[in-house]
């Protein structure tokens, strides 16, 4: 079960303040030609503020595992939607097929 | 509670767990954790909704990337990022709301809520001055997109995700605008205590969850090869 975790406003700020400064990267870094890696880093910076904002915020961190179980599903599921159909996408130059 | 209240205190806070509590949970602990839980699994869903418009973005980003770099850069980068900020700041003030609720400081409660509304609002506003440049900029397809170029077709795609993912998000933001408008009231009627206040908090995890949409929307239109 879980019981109910009174987090600090210092906390709240200083996750407020990371969030703002993980803003100010990924703009920044958006303006620096990495090639591949723009989207990334992009999207790295954005799993990383997501994590913040779900840990703290939404008190994930403080919840129980069962909760755990479901806001690491979502992400799973989405992760399989993704996955499958872009191996599928990202894989159909590779063969060719015969008469086209 | 422990044990220093008078035989009163003790009555009013039975009648208040008995108000509260429905008869099928054993206290208010486990009606907390069985409503939060619930929540989740609502959120879960609320994923694979925008799962498939971040699947059909993530498929014709890769085969069309040129257009859809094309597209972003006619985004407004800057009112963009302030939208960010403002709805970073709602989630701030929604965190903290969640915060007063649980010390049973009503009026913070309300102030904290009213000032996530408003910038819950300013993000709407900010929103619709952007659709309104686009507008302007003939980039809404359906309505009057005209746009001269070799990919015109693969930049119109590209707003055709842009004008559906945002749009729906701020669906998203303008029911939690209600929400949040209805759980003020209530808090101000008195209804939130210290050891009740369930819909605060479930109403925070739906506000968090909008920014959290949001957090990967910024990057995935607005920032496409912005070094060019």
């Amino acid at each position: 079960m879980t019981t109910e975790q009174v987090v600090s406003p210092k906390t709240y700020l200083l996750v407020f303040a990371a969030l703002l400064g993980l803003l100010l990267l990924t703009v920044a870094v958006a303006f620096i030609d990495l090639g591949l890696f723009n989207i990334v880093v992009a999207l790295g910076i954005a799993t990383a503020k997501a994590l913040l904002i779900a840990l703290y915020f939404m008190h994930l961190r403080y919840g129980d595992r069962l909760m755990w179980v479901v806001a690491a599903g979502g992400a799973f599921w989405l992760g399989i939607l993704l996955t499958l159909t872009m191996s599928d996408y990202l894989t159909r130059g590779w063969i060719p097929i015969p008469g086209k | 509670m422990n044990g220093v209240g008078t035989a009163a205190d003790e009555r009013s806070t039975v009648s208040q767990r008995s108000s509260v509590l429905e008869h099928h949970f054993r206290d208010l602990e486990q009606q907390r954790g069985a409503s939060t839980l619930g929540m989740w699994i609502f959120l879960a869903t609320e994923v694979m909704f925008f799962g498939v418009l971040f699947l059909g973005y993530t498929a014709y980003r890769v085969v069309y990337h040129e257009s859809f770099a094309e597209g972003s850069h006619h985004l407004k980068l800057l009112l963009g990022s302030i939208n960010t900020v403002v709805l970073l700041s709602s989630s701030l003030t929604m965190a903290l709301a969640v915060h007063a609720a649980q010390l049973g400081r009503s009026k913070a409660l309300v102030s904290f809520l009213l000032m996530t509304m408003l910038l819950g609002v300013a993000f709407l506003g900010i929103k619709a001055l952007e659709y309104y440049y686009e507008y302007e900029e003939r980039l809404v397809p359906g309505l009057n997109f005209a746009y001269s170029g070799s990919n015109a077709g693969h930049v119109e795609l590209f707003f055709i995700l842009y004008f559906f993912m945002t749009g729906l998000h701020a669906f998203h933001l303008t029911v939690g605008i209600g929400l949040v408008a209805v759980i003020a009231f209530l808090a101000w009627r008195g209804r939130y205590t210290a050891e009740y206040h369930t819909p605060v908090e479930l109403t925070g995890l739906y506000w968090h969850f909008v920014d959290v949409i949001w957090v990967f929307l910024f990057p995935l239109l607005y920032l496409i090869d912005r070094y060019r």
